[in-house]
C-alpha cells in the first residue's frame, strides 16, 4: 500500500509540471545533445541560448519565456523522439535545435508533421536540411556546412599560392558538406585536389592514410575534428611529416587548439574558415564575448564562445525578435509567427544574417588562421571575411544542382576547373 | 467476445482457462486511447511494444533456449533497413518502392535468414561466448552500415520511410499506430506462449537444461537451437518494421551498441523467466528514459545527468530482484500466501 502511494505521488511528480501551464507563457523546447561526443558543444550552446534569453529578461510583452531542455545523443533516431515529447507531452510554442547534421535532416521530417508549430534550427549543419524537399515551418539563422567553408578556397591559392592538395576528411554528412565549400571554391580557383580520403569517425589508426599521401602536394586539407584531429595531428608529426595543412571548420576548434601535446605545434599558421573568428574587431563581436566571459564562471565554459554557443545564441534571437514582433501572441497555426521569421534581418555577432526562400540563412564566414599567443596559447586570428554567403555559393541554382549533393565523389573537382 | 450471449458449452476451453488478469490486461488496452493523449498512445506505449516485442524474441532465446543473442537487436534493424531499401523514402538514389506487400514479407524473410545464420554460428558455443559471438556480430553489423554507401547509406541511413497508406488510414497517426503495435505485440505474445507449450518449446526447454540427456533421445539439438534462431527472428523483424516506421528513419545509430546493450537490460529487469516481462521491462525503460531528465530538473539538479537516473533504476531493480520485475512480483505472492493464518490456512490468496 505504501509502495503504492510512493509510486502514485512520484507519477504526479512527473506529470505535474506539464498540466500546469499558464496562458501567459511562452515555453521553448531546447534540444542539446547530452551524452556522447557533442555533449560539450551542446552545454556551449546551452549557454549561448542563456545569454539571448538574458537579453530579453526572459520575458516578452509581459508574458514570461520558460523553456524545457530535451537532451539528445546527436543521433536522429533519439532527435525525433525528443521533438516529439516536447511538442506532444511538454506542450512547447517552438523547438530551438538541434545541433548535429543528421538530427536537423530528422527534425525537417518531423517538422512537416506539425505544420502549426515551430522548429528554429540551432547549429546543425547539414546542407539538406534546407535545401532538399525543405519545411515551411523549419528555419535556419545559421549558414550551412558548406557555406562555412566557402572562402577558403579561393584564400589559399590567391595568397598561400598553394595549387595542389590532397584531402582528408571525416566519412560522413557534415564531413561531405563542409568539404563541398572548400573544394567548389578552390577548384575554381585553379586548384588541384591530387587524391582524397575519407576517415570513418573514432578510427584511431591513421598509419595508412599517412604512408599513403602523395610527397608532391603544396598543402593537405583536413576535415576531421576532436580526437580524430588530434590523433592524426600527433602521427602525422612523429611520421615526419611537414606539409602546410588547411583546416575545416570543426579541424581548428577550441577543442583541438586546447588540448596538450605538440599536435598544435603543427597547426600554427593553418588558414581555416567558418562562422566566426575569435579575435575580430567588430564591436558587437566584442561585446557579445564580453558578455559571455562575464556571464558564465570561468570554469564553467570557454575561454571565448564556441561556434555551437553563437548559432544558438543566434537562432535564440531570432526567435526573440520575431516573437517580441508580433508580441508574444501567436495567432492560428502559428501564421504571423512563421512570417515574422521568414521577414527577419539582422546583426547576430557573427556577422549580418537573412534569409532565402528555404528559411535558410544568407550570412558572413571568416577565414581565420591559427596564431600562439605570447603565452603558449592558440587561437583563430581573423584574416578576412565574405558577406552575403548563399547556400548556392554564389552560382545559379542550375549550375550548384549540376554539382550535385556532397558525397565522397561529388563535387568532381575537374569539372569546376577553370578553362 | 465477452458479450455475446452463448451457451457455456461452446466457449473453447481455452477461453474460459484464460486467466483473470489477462481479461483485466486486455481491456485496458484496447480502451486505452479513451484514457490516455496521444503522446502516451505513440511514443510510449507504442515504443514499449515495439521494444517489448525485440526482448521477447531475446527472452524466448534466453528463456527457453538458453542462449543470450545480442544480435536481436541488429535483426530488427536488418528488417526495418529492408523496408527502407526495398520500399519507399528519402533517398530517391537507393530505394527501389516495392509495394508494401511485397517488401514486408521479404524483410522478415532477409532477416529470418541472417538470424539463421548468426544461430548456426552461434549454436557452436555455449554461455559466455554465445553472448561475445553475438556482440561481435551486433558491432559488425553496426559498422558495416555505418560505412557502407551503396545499400545501407553509410552514416545518414534513410529517412522519410513512412507505413503505407492502407484502407485509407494513415497508420502512423497516434492511434492506428497504438493498435497496429499492441495487435503485433499480443500476436508475438500468444505465439511464444502457445510455441513454450508446443512439443518443440519443450524440446528446447529440455536441451537448455540437459542437451546431452536430449541428444540420447534422439532429439537433435543443433537443429533445435538453430530453429529457435530463426522462429524469434520473426518477432524481432516485425517489432523492426514497427519500429522504422515509427520513427520515420533508420540510421547505424539505430542498432549502434547502446540499442543492443538497452534490449539485454530491458529483458534482464523484466525477467526472463516467462514472456510478459519483456513488455514490463520496455514499460520501465521507456518511461525512465522519457522523464528522468524532467524529474532531475524538477529536483533543481542538472538535467544532463539523466542517464545516472536510468542507471540507479536498473541497479535498484537487479540488486533487490536477480530475476527482474518479475521475480518481485513471484516473491511478492508468496509472501501474501505465507501471510495467511498459520491455524486455519485462510486469509491468504489461494
Amino acid at each position: 500500500m505504501k509502495l503504492k502511494l510512493i509510486c502514485t505521488v512520484a507519477a504526479l511528480a512527473i506529470l505535474a509540471p506539464a498540466a500546469a501551464m499558464a496562458a501567459d507563457t511562452i515555453k521553448i523546447g531546447l534540444m542539446a545533445p547530452q551524452e556522447g561526443v557533442f555533449t560539450e558543444p551542446g552545454n556551449d550552446g546551452i549557454r549561448g541560448f542563456k545569454l539571448a534569453l538574458n537579453k530579453y529578461n526572459g520575458e516578452i510583452n509581459g508574458k514570461k519565456i520558460e523553456w524545457v531542455l530535451g537532451p539528445t545523443d546527436a543521433t536522429p533516431d533519439t532527435a525525433s523522439r525528443i521533438a516529439r515529447k516536447l511538442i506532444e507531452q511538454d506542450k512547447v510554442d517552438f523547438i530551438i535545435g538541434p545541433l548535429s547534421g543528421s538530427e536537423g535532416i530528422a527534425l525537417r521530417d518531423y517538422a512537416k508533421t506539425i505544420p502549426e508549430k515551430t522548429i528554429i534550427n540551432s547549429a546543425s549543419g547539414a546542407l539538406e536540411t534546407t535545401y532538399v524537399d525543405p519545411a515551411p515551418n523549419f528555419f535556419r539563422f545559421h549558414p550551412d556546412g558548406a557555406q562555412w567553408g566557402y572562402g577558403l578556397g579561393s584564400y589559399v591559392v590567391n595568397e598561400k599560392g598553394w595549387k595542389r592538395v590532397a584531402t582528408i576528411a571525416a566519412d560522413y554528412s557534415f564531413g561531405y558538406t563542409n568539404f563541398m565549400g572548400f573544394a567548389v571554391d578552390f577548384c575554381k580557383a585553379g586548384g588541384e585536389i591530387v587524391e582524397k580520403f575519407w576517415l570513418p569517425l573514432g578510427s584511431g589508426d591513421f598509419a595508412s592514410i599517412i604512408a599513403a599521401l602523395p610527397d608532391d602536394v603544396d598543402a593537405i586539407y583536413l576535415g576531421v575534428g576532436g580526437t580524430d584531429a588530434i590523433n592524426f595531428l600527433n602521427q602525422y608529426e612523429q611520421a615526419g611529416g611537414d606539409t602546410n595543412i588547411i583546416g575545416g571548420t570543426i579541424m581548428v576548434d577550441q577543442t583541438v587548439l586546447t588540448a596538450r601535446g605538440r599536435a598544435k605545434e603543427m597547426l600554427v599558421g593553418t588558414p581555416s574558415s567558418g562562422p566566426q573568428a575569435d579575435d575580430w574587431e567588430d564591436a558587437g563581436w566584442q561585446a557579445y564575448v564580453k558578455d559571455y566571459q562575464e556571464t558564465f564562471p570561468e570554469n564553467e565554459r570557454f575561454p571565448s564562445p564556441s561556434l555551437f554557443a553563437t548559432n544558438y545564441y543566434g537562432a535564440t534571437l531570432a526567435a526573440m525578435m520575431a516573437l517580441d514582433k508580433i508580441g508574444g501572441e501567436f495567432d492560428e497555426g502559428q501564421k504571423n509567427f512563421h512570417a515574422a521569421l521568414a521577414g527577419l534581418e539582422f546583426d547576430t555577432p557573427n556577422g549580418h544574417i537573412k534569409l532565402d526562400d528555404n528559411r535558410q540563412a544568407i550570412g558572413s564566414i571568416f577565414i581565420t588562421e591559427v596564431v600562439e599567443e605570447a603565452d603558449g596559447g592558440l587561437h583563430n586570428t581573423f584574416k578576412a571575411k565574405v558577406d552575403d554567403v548563399n547556400q548556392t555559393l554564389g552560382m545559379s541554382k542550375e549550375e550548384f544542382d549540376k554539382i550535385g549533393l556532397p558525397s565522397r565523389d561529388t563535387p568532381d573537382c575537374a569539372a569546376l576547373q577553370p578553362g | 467476445m465477452a458479450g455475446k450471449a452463448r451457451p457455456a458449452s461452446d466457449v473453447p476451453a481455452w477461453l474460459v482457462g484464460m486467466p483473470l488478469s489477462y481479461w483485466v490486461v486486455g481491456i485496458v488496452l484496447l480502451f486505452m486511447p479513451v484514457l490516455a493523449n496521444d503522446f502516451v498512445l505513440f511514443q510510449i506505449l507504442g515504443w514499449s511494444f515495439i521494444l517489448g516485442m525485440i526482448a521477447l524474441s531475446l527472452m524466448f532465446l534466453g528463456g527457453y533456449g538458453g542462449m543470450v543473442s545480442l544480435a536481436q537487436m541488429s535483426i530488427a534493424a536488418l528488417a526495418g533497413y529492408m523496408v527502407a531499401i526495398l520500399g519507399t523514402s528519402g533517398v530517391q538514389a537507393i530505394s527501389l518502392h516495392w509495394p508494401w506487400w511485397l517488401y514486408v514479407p521479404v524483410a522478415i524473410i532477409v532477416a529470418a535468414i541472417f538470424a539463421t545464420m548468426i544461430g548456426a554460428l552461434a549454436v557452436r558455443t555455449e554461455g559466455i561466448y554465445t553472448i561475445m559471438i553475438t556482440l561481435a556480430i551486433a558491432a559488425a553489423f553496426f559498422y558495416f552500415t555505418r560505412q557502407n554507401y551503396t545499400i545501407f547509406n553509410g552514416y545518414s541511413g534513410f529517412a522519410n520511410v513512412v507505413p503505407p497508406e492502407l484502407f485509407g488510414i494513415n497508420w502512423r497517426r497516434p492511434i492506428p499506430f497504438y493498435y497496429l503495435a499492441l495487435f503485433c505485440a499480443a500476436i508475438s505474445y500468444l505465439v511464444v506462449v502457445y510455441v513454450s507449450r508446443s512439443p518443440f518449446g519443450l524440446a528446447l526447454q529440455g536441451v537448455r537444461d540437459n542437451p546431452r540427456r536430449m541428444a540420447a533421445l534422439g532429439f537433435n539439438v543443433v537443429m533445435h537451437r538453430v530453429v529457435a534462431y530463426t522462429f524469434a527472428s520473426v518477432i524481432a523483424a516485425v517489432a523492426g518494421i514497427l519500429l522504422v516506421w515509427q520513427n520515420a528513419q533508420i540510421s547505424p545509430g539505430t542498432a549502434g551498441l547502446p540499442a543492443v546493450i538497452d534490449i539485454l537490460v530491458i529483458a534482464i529487469v523484466g525477467g526472463l523467466a516467462r514472456p510478459i516481462g519483456p513488455f514490463i521491462g520496455a514499460l520501465i525503460y521507456v518511461l525512465l528514459r522519457t522523464f528522468s531528465p524532467d524529474v532531475l530538473l524538477t529536483l533543481g539538479l542538472p538535467g544532463d545527468r539523466f542517464k545516472l537516473m536510468i542507471g540507479l533504476g536498473f541497479l535498484a531493480v537487479v540488486y533487490w530482484s536477480p530475476d527482474g520485475v518479475l521475480g518481485l512480483w513471484d516473491r511478492w505472492r508468496t509472501h501474501r500466501r505465507k501471510a495467511a493464518d498459520p491455524l486455519t490456512g485462510q486469509g491468504g490468496a489461494p
